[in-house]
């Protein structure tokens, strides 16, 4: 079930040199890998390639497996792997608990089993009650906490988080990597984090540093 | 009783000779007017002979002739009626209508008429105005001088020879022609004016009565008239392109059918029409004239004046120029617009025969004994009353 | 401010509810101009046993209802195509600037059982020496006529899809979208889309008032035999006989009835189709879908129809004899070109537009320009709202009477008049948008340099906002050329122009002087577009920041 990168670059659109040298990596089922390196190294493009995100353009070579699967042939909803975003991307037009039961796999069927299952995602995150309340009406390290929650109930085989904590007080910080990384590990899958924080990279179970 | 009434306004008008000074006056007035000429705009050659009558009116009396070009006839009559609804009985945007029967009985009947003002043009010696006349009746209504006859109308079909082999001979013969070749005939809708022709056309043919429809329709008259025309159109309809479930809207539309091959026959209330369509290359070379064995329908085609017109003297103007033997010659001409004349000949002096004598010819114009006699339009209230019930009967 | 509102109210609103109270009037039995008043319904129960009265209401509805829902339905797959295509506004503008009598006539020619479409397959393909005795163009269900309608209503849905969409992180929202396994129509519809459709709701109302209640492209393309209600109510109104002029009103009230209980249901339907949309999402349902070709398949149909209407217009008006089935004209002429009088319809079409757009456009600038300075809003809207919503042919025939009744008599002045009730709110909501967007910093720094309120907007706003007011100035020729009843019916026929010659002419013979009015008519917007993309470039050739150019 681990994720595998092997020899991964990227080449920018009309660019010719690759952004990084070229990447291998392992992340075994519950471990944390966190991805450094210095802003413009195309951290944020790694993360998209393999959440097969990366807009138009770009030039990819190497691969990438998720439990066996090649991924860079599979459009982005069939790659079963979750993002957590930088700026949590919650719907605006859908409650907290709308939010949560769209990304809710659907293979839970039954509209009660569904709504319990929202509930008691939401009880996770210590937001109970939370099901009809606007996003807009969050807190930051709220809106996180929703965000990964329903990452999560989508039941990836992968997770990935590209600087999602950057925007948050230092405090909030602290908490919400513990929070995110104690799920994570809890679902036994491999998680792949981008930042420029080093507290990040402590957090995680194993650093590598991207360079050109 | 309405022949000999009819009769004495004609001869009135004859006894009444142009006042030549009041003549000189409405030259006056007139210089300097634009005339707001309100003609159906469908046909680009009578657009084009405008154009030329309004460059003749300039240069002659420094009157311009502005056509308004109507779709339907009915838009100035209902423009005039509007404006009198608004109370406003002078200065009115209609100056000229080319005009015909309901439409002239409905505008004289609501007196929304300038006139009588006929025995007031100069060139109205030109005209037959014998009581009885086809220029001082239009459509069995005595026009009493309140319009002005300027070109000949006459109802007959064009055909393309390259596909039509077995003409029909008469109206009836034209429902076997549609049964023989399904969806190969149709006629213009009713609501206009072509189409309710060609009904008219049939009803003249089949009418047991012929004496009846000149005189005002009863509902008598009415079921007893037209019972062989819908036993016929019946037996037709099925038989017409899309199977009578729609039609084009006026001739020019199904001239466009007939041109696009989607029918083979069109229909015009100018027997010229084909023959000058043929020149602009509208209609295919093999395009010629048919007239049912006993004749067609036809008329005079008028221009009236209405009550409130911001510009009567420049209009009256016009009307008269329109009648000038010169004007007239050069309406027939098939080069400019081929319509037959509506003077009577037997009054024009030497150079003005002459003059018609040298029109050119060309193959698909037919000639005066091609066109076969002129039947007698119907009274108006005929049509009124055929155009509804068809609308009836067929609209769904 | 009063004095302003009053100002609008006057030139937009009053005559649009004089337009409605005098057909209402009329309709009842009351005609203030000839002092005539005998209330009573009776015209309603004649318009309601008027043979195919039944027939033309279900014609209505189901063009005015089709057309909308189809365009709709089509811009959700385009939209989707076109959304992550940058520069895909641009192309839409000069689609939008066809106006629709022109389009109507091409497409006419283009789909009709002897037009061009038939005549390229033929008789090599299809064995037709002749044309086939099918029905395409006029068909009784109105088909064309609502296909007519989609080419015009889509491109209009599709920008203000892409316009509402702008402010939006679409690329972030799609991307979580996926990750949770939803493919990109799904997000699309299920998540995106439902969050533009309340930038959208107006100009869906506008199109389904629009397409309710077309005139023009309903004589062009729709069933004659009976025709649509508005078409229906114009042939009752401009009929010889007077007395068809209360069933007409009558008529045309029933119409404005149906506008109001269709915007009602709509309304209501929305509300439906929002809550079965939450119940699905909320059962998670993921669609496995291929990429989807419907986007890029419709696209191109859509341009070979408009695109063709276009071509075949270009090809009829050099055409010589061109006789069924070849699939080219046997030969080239320009003899219509140098006979037919379409420069005058120009010109005029042209002045027309000119004078409108530009009371358009002060009036847009004095509004806003007031908002900035009064530091609140105009809460007029429903001014600009209402000549959109409302079927023309519900009011303009009452407000020709109603200019008669005050002294103003047909010609330019009411047409000019007329058209602005339709010009002005275009132009408005072209500006709203960018005007609001200016950087209130540019103006405060002019302030603190001393600039006041007359500087500031002569020498700092406008400037900035040339290419938008530029783009605001073409939208404003492109509708005040569109125009068909705001010419015919207060111009009395006394004011030519392009729109209601190519309607004329589009029932007259010579297909190629049609064929060269349409053109033309197609053409003026054009160039006033080609226009507002060139001018703000070379105005501002030092200044990249400001080379907007079209939106």
């Amino acid at each position: 079930m681990s994720l595998n990168l092997t020899e991964i670059s990227l080449t920018a659109p009309r660019e010719t040199r690759a952004l990084f040298a070229p990447l291998s990596l392992s992340v075994a089922p519950g471990e944390t890998v966190c991805v450094m390196g210095p802003s413009g190294i195309g951290k944020s493009s790694l993360i998209a390639l393999i959440g097969g995100h990366l807009p138009r353009g770009f030039t990819t070579r190497g691969t990438v497996t998720l439990a066996g699967t090649d991924l860079l042939d599979l459009p982005a909803e069939q790659r079963s792997v979750g993002v957590l975003f930088q700026d949590a991307q919650l719907f605006p037009h859908l409650s907290v608990g709308d939010n949560l039961a769209f990304g809710l796999r659907a293979d839970l069927r039954g509209r009660k089993a569904r709504r319990e299952a929202v509930e008691q995602a939401l009880e996770q995150a210590g937001l109970r009650g939370f099901a009809a309340r606007d996003p807009a009406t969050l807190s930051g390290g709220q809106r996180m906490r929703v965000a990964l929650m329903r990452s999560l109930l989508a039941a990836p085989k992968a997770m990935l988080i590209d600087e999602a904590f950057a925007r948050l007080d230092a405090d909030l910080r602290v908490e919400m990597r513990a929070f995110a990384l104690r799920h994570i590990a809890a679902r036994r899958i491999p998680a792949l984090m981008v930042s420029h924080d080093d507290q990040d990279a402590q957090a995680a179970d194993r650093m590598i540093r991207l360079s050109r | 009783m309405k022949r000999s009434f009819a009769a004495a306004v004609a001869a009135s008008l004859m006894l009444a000779s142009p006042a030549l000074a009041d003549w000189a006056q409405t030259k006056a007035d007139a210089k300097g007017q634009t005339v707001y000429f309100n003609a159906w705009g469908g046909d680009p050659r009578t657009n084009a002979f405008i154009e030329w009558v309004s460059q003749q009116m300039q240069a002659k009396y420094g009157v311009t002739v502005e056509q308004v070009k109507l779709s339907d006839t009915g838009e100035a009559v209902s423009r005039v009626q509007a404006e009198k609804a608004a109370g406003q009985n002078s200065g009115g945007a209609v100056d000229l209508i080319w005009i015909n029967g309901p439409n002239f009985l409905a505008m004289k009947q609501a007196g929304l008429l300038h006139g009588p003002f006929l025995n007031e043009l100069p060139n109205a010696k030109y005209l037959d105005l014998s009581p009885g006349s086809a220029a001082t009746t239009d459509f069995t209504v005595p026009t009493e001088g309140y319009e002005s006859p300027w070109r000949l109308a006459k109802f007959v079909f064009a055909y393309d020879t390259d596909r039509v082999k077995d003409l029909p001979h008469d109206m009836a013969g034209l429902s076997q022609w549609a049964a023989a070749h399904p969806g190969r005939f149709t006629h213009p809708n009713p609501s206009n004016f072509m189409g309710a022709t060609f009904l008219k056309q049939a009803l003249v043919e089949m009418a047991p009565d012929a004496e009846a429809l000149s005189k005002p329709v009863t509902d008598e008259s009415y079921a007893k008239e037209t019972a062989p025309l819908w036993a016929w159109y019946d037996k037709l309809r099925p038989n017409l392109w899309r199977k009578g479930e729609s039609f084009p809207e006026n001739e020019s539309a199904q001239a466009t059918l007939l041109a696009d091959g989607e029918v083979d026959f069109a229909m015009f209330f100018d027997p010229a029409a084909p023959a000058a369509m043929i020149k602009q290359q509208v209609l295919p070379p093999s395009v010629r004239v048919w007239v049912p064995d006993e004749g067609s329908i036809g008329n005079m085609s008028y221009v009236a004046i209405p009550y409130n017109a911001a510009h009567q003297a420049g209009a009256e103007l016009v009307a008269n120029f329109l009648l000038d033997p010169a004007t007239q010659a050069h309406m027939q001409n098939i080069d400019v617009l081929g319509s037959y004349s509506v003077l009577d000949p037997s009054k024009l002096d030497a150079s003005a025969k002459e003059a018609f004598a040298k029109l050119p010819t060309a193959p698909a114009l037919p000639t005066l004994a091609e066109l076969g006699p002129t039947l007698p339009e119907p009274h108006p209230s005929w049509m009124t009353r055929l155009t509804e019930d068809w609308a009836k009967r067929y609209t769904k | 401010m009063i004095a302003i509102r009053a100002l609008f109210t006057v030139v937009i609103g009053a005559p649009v509810l004089i337009g409605v109270v005098l057909t209402l009037g009329l309709a009842l039995g009351w005609q203030p101009g000839l002092g005539q008043f005998d209330p009573g319904i009776d015209a309603f129960a004649q318009a309601l046993s008027l043979p195919g009265f039944a027939t033309s209401l279900r014609l209505s509805l189901v063009t005015g209802l089709g057309a909308t829902l189809g365009a709709l339905g089509v811009s959700l797959p385009l939209g989707l195509w076109l959304i992550g295509r940058a520069g895909a506004a641009r192309y839409l503008s000069p689609l939008l600037a066809v106006p629709h009598a022109a389009l109507a006539i091409g497409l006419g020619f283009l789909l009709a059982p002897s037009g061009w479409a038939v005549r390229l397959i033929s008789p090599w393909a299809t064995g037709w020496d002749l044309p086939p005795d099918v029905v395409t163009v006029g068909d009784p269900w109105g088909l064309v006529l609502i296909l007519g309608l989609m080419l015009k209503e889509v491109p209009f849905l599709l920008l203000a899809t892409l316009i509402a969409a702008g402010p939006r992180d679409v690329a972030g929202q799609m991307a979580t979208g996926r990750s949770l396994g939803y493919s990109r129509a799904q997000v699309w519809r299920l998540i995106i889309w439902p969050q533009l459709y309340p930038a959208l709701r107006l100009p869906v109302l506008i199109v389904l008032g629009f397409s309710l209640s077309v005139v023009d492209m309903a004589l062009v393309l729709g069933p004659s035999n009976p025709p649509v209600l508005a078409v229906q109510i114009l042939r009752l109104f401009s009929a010889p006989d007077p007395e068809q002029a209360r069933p007409a009103a009558a008529l045309a009230v029933i119409l404005l009835g149906i506008m109001g209980l269709c915007l009602l249901g709509w309304l209501g339907a929305e509300r439906a189709v929002a809550t079965l949309g939450r119940h699905w999402l909320r059962r998670g349902r993921r669609i496995r879908q291929k990429q989807s070709l419907s986007g890029p398949f419709l696209a191109i149909l859509g341009l070979m129809l408009g695109g063709g209407s276009l071509v075949i217009l270009g090809l009829w008006s050099v055409a010589a004899f061109w006789r069924f089935p070849d699939a080219l004209p046997p030969g080239i002429s320009l003899s219509r070109w140098q006979a037919a009088d379409w420069a005058h319809p120009a010109l005029s079409s042209l002045g027309l537009a000119a004078a409108s757009t530009a009371i358009a456009m002060i009036l847009s600038l004095i509004w806003l320009e007031t908002e900035d300075r009064l530091a609140r809003p105009m809460r007029l809207g429903w001014l600009i709202v209402m000549p959109l919503l409302l079927p023309q042919i519900g009011f303009l025939q009452g407000l020709t009477t109603g200019f008669l009744w005050l002294g103003l008599p047909p010609g330019p002045v009411a047409v000019i008049w007329a058209q602005l009730l339709f010009v002005f709110p275009y132009v408005m909501i072209a500006l709203t948008g960018p005007w609001r967007a200016l950087d209130p910093g540019l103006t405060a720094s002019a302030a603190s340099l001393g600039a006041g309120p007359m500087r500031r907007l002569f020498r700092v706003k406008l400037p900035v906002l040339s290419a938008p007011l530029m783009t605001a100035a073409a939208i404003g020729v492109a509708v005040s050329v569109a125009q068909y009843l705001a010419v015919l019916l207060p111009g009395a026929g006394r004011v030519p122009a392009l729109a209601t010659e190519a309607v004329a002419l589009a029932s007259g013979a010579d297909r190629r002087l049609t064929a060269i009015t349409a053109l033309m008519q197609a053409v003026l917007p054009l160039a006033a577009y080609l226009l507002a993309l060139a001018l703000p470039l070379w105005l501002h050739r030092n200044r990249r920041g400001l080379r907007g150019g079209l939106t």
